[in-house]
């Protein structure tokens, strides 16, 4: 179980301070996905590095009481300077794995070949989100914070993507954001979405699907 | 009650170890990378630089102020200067190019610094050594008299030079001007650090005033170990250790809120 307690975040900016998150509150239970709608800069991506840890909210609590992933972002969370193997042995020593085990997860996953050996910041997008994918798929969690993994790459990218986290890891909770709406039908059973700071939650996905819609309208 | 809070202590401490490992392997992989003699630039570099230093001053017959063969005073005042200079440069802006590895949680400010510090001391550190034992070898210099105190020496211009480079890395996080300060202040610290000459050289007036800059103190510390009775050393060891506990509290408090106020990239 996750618990957010009355969470505020507020970013000090040029024009003063700007609460980004306003008194947000909600659980996830084990086995429980639910998926945020929202616009460009919202908060979605803020609201999962609260969650994670990474980040600490400006008031309120996150309470973990399940393992929870680090934002599995298609970008994110590892260093340009360095190989895709560099990578995955860091991750692997943070986490205290095997990491021998991991690399050939990893290549298999990736199908990189040589291009592991390279640093990451001479890979193209959908390399790069290949690696980020495979290398978060080394640690188990109860719990997965995904911020638009599949955004790119291409379909058989996807697919694989599908099985490793919807078939194999079906019993996990998940945190799902994303601009594919119907990425977040698909995969979720509860719904909510963020707006002027606010999450707000619905009964299903249709009546979600229409606030986000009429938020997007009305700053059109 | 007591036994479980050790346990969490102690599995804290374990992740945190583990973290420092996995940053200091990345930390010597991106800076040193796999090219020609890689990481071994960790304390060749200090080395040519001393080795340098050491020529320069004997060539110039630099005036420093005591009967100590040339080649001991430099190698002990410009190691020094390494030793509690390079870590506050490697610190100061360390958080930003590890900005995207704070993903993970258990990676933390202090762990990016720890990891920078480990491996800038023990580059001083080893330089100084390799340094010492071949200098020792060919005959420039005898060995020091009594390790331990060398060592003692060490370790406090260590710890001041960690202190002061997680308080101003924290500080320069906020506040772009450090950096900037921070260039000019070493230079002109250097010539009042102790290195370059001997507190006994200096008019009675002025040493119980330059006994105020820390760095000082340790230097004398080290030349004493490595000369023994040859010199008449001047120090304020007490000084030093309140000098140094007081900046590592306020280095320790500016990395929590540094810690804080960060967004993972």
């Amino acid at each position: 179980m996750i618990t957010v307690e009355h969470v505020n975040k507020v970013y000090p900016t040029r024009s003063g301070d700007r609460l980004v998150l306003d008194d947000i509150s909600f659980t996830l239970a084990r086995g429980e996905k639910l998926g945020i709608l929202g616009r460009n800069g919202a908060g979605k991506s803020t609201l999962i590095r609260l969650v994670s840890g990474a980040e600490r909210p400006t008031s309120g609590t996150v309470t973990q009481e399940m393992s929870v992933s680090w934002p599995l972002a298609f970008g994110g969370a590892f260093q340009g300077t360095l190989t895709g193997l560099d990578n995955v042995r860091f991750i692997s020593r943070i986490y205290r794995q095997d990491y021998k085990r991991n690399i050939d997860f990893v290549a298999d996953f990736t199908e990189l070949g040589i291009y592991l050996r390279e640093p990451v910041r001479s890979y193209s997008q959908g390399m790069r989100a290949r690696l980020a994918f495979a290398i978060s798929m080394i640690i188990e969690f109860d719990c997965y914070l995904i911020d638009e993994i599949t955004a790119v790459g291409d379909a058989r990218f996807h697919e694989r993507c599908e099985a490793e986290l919807f078939q194999k890891r079906n019993d996990r909770a998940m945190l799902i954001i994303s601009h594919d709406v119907n990425y977040v039908r698909q995969h979720c059973q509860r719904f909510a979405v963020i707006n002027d700071g606010k999450l707000i939650f619905y009964e299903d996905f249709d009546q979600a699907y229409y606030a986000h819609a009429q938020n997007m309208n009305l700053h059109n | 009650m007591e036994s479980s809070q050790f346990n969490v202590l102690f599995r804290s401490a374990a992740i945190q170890g583990r973290v420092i490992q996995a940053l200091l392997m990345r930390e010597i992989l991106t800076r040193f990378g796999r090219h020609n003699i890689g990481f071994l630039w960790l304390f060749v570099e200090p080395m040519l630089f001393t080795t340098g230093v050491t020529i320069l001053w004997t060539v110039t017959k630099a005036v420093h102020g005591s009967t100590l063969p040339i080649v001991a005073f430099a190698l002990t005042g410009y190691s020094s200067v390494l030793l509690w200079r390079n870590m506050p440069s490697r610190c100061i802006g360390a958080v930003e190019p590890n900005l995207s590895l704070m993903y993970h949680r258990n990676v933390r400010v202090l762990d990016v610094f720890l990891a920078r510090l480990l491996l800038e001391a023990g580059g001083a550190t080893i330089s100084f050594v390799v340094l010492s034992l071949f200098y020792i070898y060919i005959g420039w210099l005898e060995p020091p008299v009594d390790v331990l105190t060398v060592a003692k020496g060490w370790l406090m211009l260590a710890w001041f030079g960690a202190s002061l480079a997680m308080l101003l890395g924290a500080l320069g996080e906020k506040h772009e001007v450090i950096e900037r300060l921070w260039h000019p202040v070493a230079y002109i610290a250097f010539p009042l650090s102790g290195a370059a000459f001997m507190v006994d050289s200096l008019p009675a007036a002025a040493q119980q005033y330059i006994l105020y800059v820390p760095m000082v103190n340790g230097v004398e510390l080290v030349r004493e170990g490595y000369f023994g009775d040859k010199v008449h050393v001047h120090y304020d060891l007490p000084y030093m250790v309140a000098f140094c506990m007081a900046l590592s509290l306020l280095a320790l408090a500016q990395v929590t809120v540094i810690s804080r106020e960060i967004t993972p990239e």
